[in-house]
């Protein structure tokens, strides 16, 4: 393995969150973007069968994660713990603002059909959701967006990752009018 | 009309939907009917003989939707004429918002699956740094203690201490000294004045003596040469004369 592919293997293995592209650039001044994404996609065949753990592209980033086979194994023994599952309306908070950020709480009040002040507050205190700017209207209300753990706790890339509307078996259209009354 | 779950055909709790809108979709998969083409009576009653069970804490979302319901009933209900292109569906946006809705679910079980396949994958570990933990039990042994102890008494200012004594110099004594010397010699030196062994206070005791004596013309003082010994001379008494 080249000595940068080594270097970043460490950064990695000493981190507890994924680093970013830019991140593992600054570590070598010298090395460039084209010469960390060589080297990272040398450390990820170096790491692709031999080992329990796999380097994984997530968040805007890249992280060493154990391989799925394990995952009963290591939890059944404590070893580590699963992070606390999302509720369903947790769920659906996050997706609409994933889908319409930056969304204020009254339009996904309005799509949820119940009110989500609660939900969204949790969200923010686990930093799934921020607020990322101020809405036009009237009182300015607070538009929120999704953050990095997100990303992280789906084990996405990037927002491009979540499938793309016109993918699910729902189209969103208008539908067209009946005109008999039952 | 609404109390009997078993006209509605089934039992459903509450605390597995998350809204009113999750409850109506629920209802139209039961009923296997057009989502785009809803039986709205129908849809309404189930839906109220449902809610009718509700604690008042969630009641307020559902009764909205209950309302609404109601609404697009009566709307149904009312006549209209053939052939009217005005005429909008009422329950265009309650479909509209139900297709919405449809679309959150399905995303919401991408997510979640996204979610359980991230959780069956560990990262490294991280644990935040522990909080600052009380100080140690004392371990120390005697001479750890005494060198502290020397070390704290060090650190202690000097005392400004005055000590106030009682005016030492015996001048009047001196006196008697050299009178009686005087007595015997006509001329003695200063080491002889001032006496074998002479403190501080001796010599300042003998020396003021010296002058007043010197003042009251008992005797004069001289000095021979620079630095030399003073010498010390009885002077012609104007009493003896």
């Amino acid at each position: 393995m080249q000595s940068l592919a080594k270097l970043l293997e460490a950064a990695l293995f000493a981190a507890s969150r994924p680093l970013t592209l830019e991140e593992l650039a600054s570590l070598d001044p010298g090395a460039g973007e084209g010469g960390v994404r060589a080297a990272l996609a040398e450390l990820r065949a170096a790491y692709s069968d031999e080992h329990g753990v796999e380097l994984v592209e997530i968040a805007e980033g890249w992280q060493f994660l154990t391989r799925r086979e394990y995952a009963e194994t290591i939890e059944r023994a404590q070893f580590a713990l699963r992070p606390r599952r999302l509720s369903p309306a947790a769920l659906e908070t996050l997706a609409i603002i994933a889908y319409r950020q930056p969304v204020g709480r009254l339009e996904v009040d309005e799509i949820r059909g119940v009110d989500s002040g609660a939900v969204m507050d949790k969200l923010v205190e686990r930093g799934l959701i921020e607020v990322v700017t101020r809405g036009e209207g009237l009182g300015r209300p607070l538009l929120y967006g999704t953050t990095p753990p997100f990303l992280e706790i789906l084990g996405l890339k990037d927002l491009e990752d979540l499938p793309r509307l016109e993918e699910l078996s729902v189209a969103l259209r208008r539908p067209t009018p009946v005109d008999e009354p039952e | 009309m609404l109390r009997d779950p078993g006209a509605s055909g089934f039992v459903v709790e509450l605390e597995k939907f998350s809204g009113p809108l999750d409850l109506l979709l629920h209802l139209i998969k039961e009923d296997e009917v057009d989502i785009t083409d809803l039986p709205i009576a129908k849809i309404a009653d189930q839906f109220l003989s449902v809610i009718a069970e509700l604690g008042l804490n969630q009641a307020a979302d559902y009764l909205e939707m209950a309302a609404r319901l109601l609404r697009i009933k009566a709307q149904m209900l009312l006549p209209r004429r053939l052939g009217d292109d005005e005429w909008e569906d009422p329950r265009a946006e309650l479909v509209r918002r139900l297709l919405e809705y449809q679309q959150i679910r399905e995303l919401v079980d991408w997510l979640g699956h996204a979610a359980n396949a991230r959780a069956e994958r560990f990262g490294r570990g991280y644990e935040a740094p522990p909080p600052d933990a009380p100080p140690a039990p004392l371990q120390i042994d005697l001479n750890d203690l005494l060198a502290a102890a020397e070390r704290v008494i060090a650190l202690i200012p000097e005392p400004m201490l005055h000590r106030v004594v009682p005016r030492p110099l015996d001048v009047e004594g001196a006196t008697a000294r050299i009178q009686a010397l005087l007595a015997e010699r006509e001329t003695f030196g200063w080491r002889d004045a001032v006496g074998p062994e002479a403190t501080l206070v001796d010599v300042l005791s003998t020396f003021i003596a010296l002058l007043e004596l010197a003042k009251r013309s008992s005797l004069t003082l001289s000095q021979p040469e620079p630095f030399g010994p003073m010498v010390i001379t009885r002077a012609i008494s104007r009493e003896a004369a």
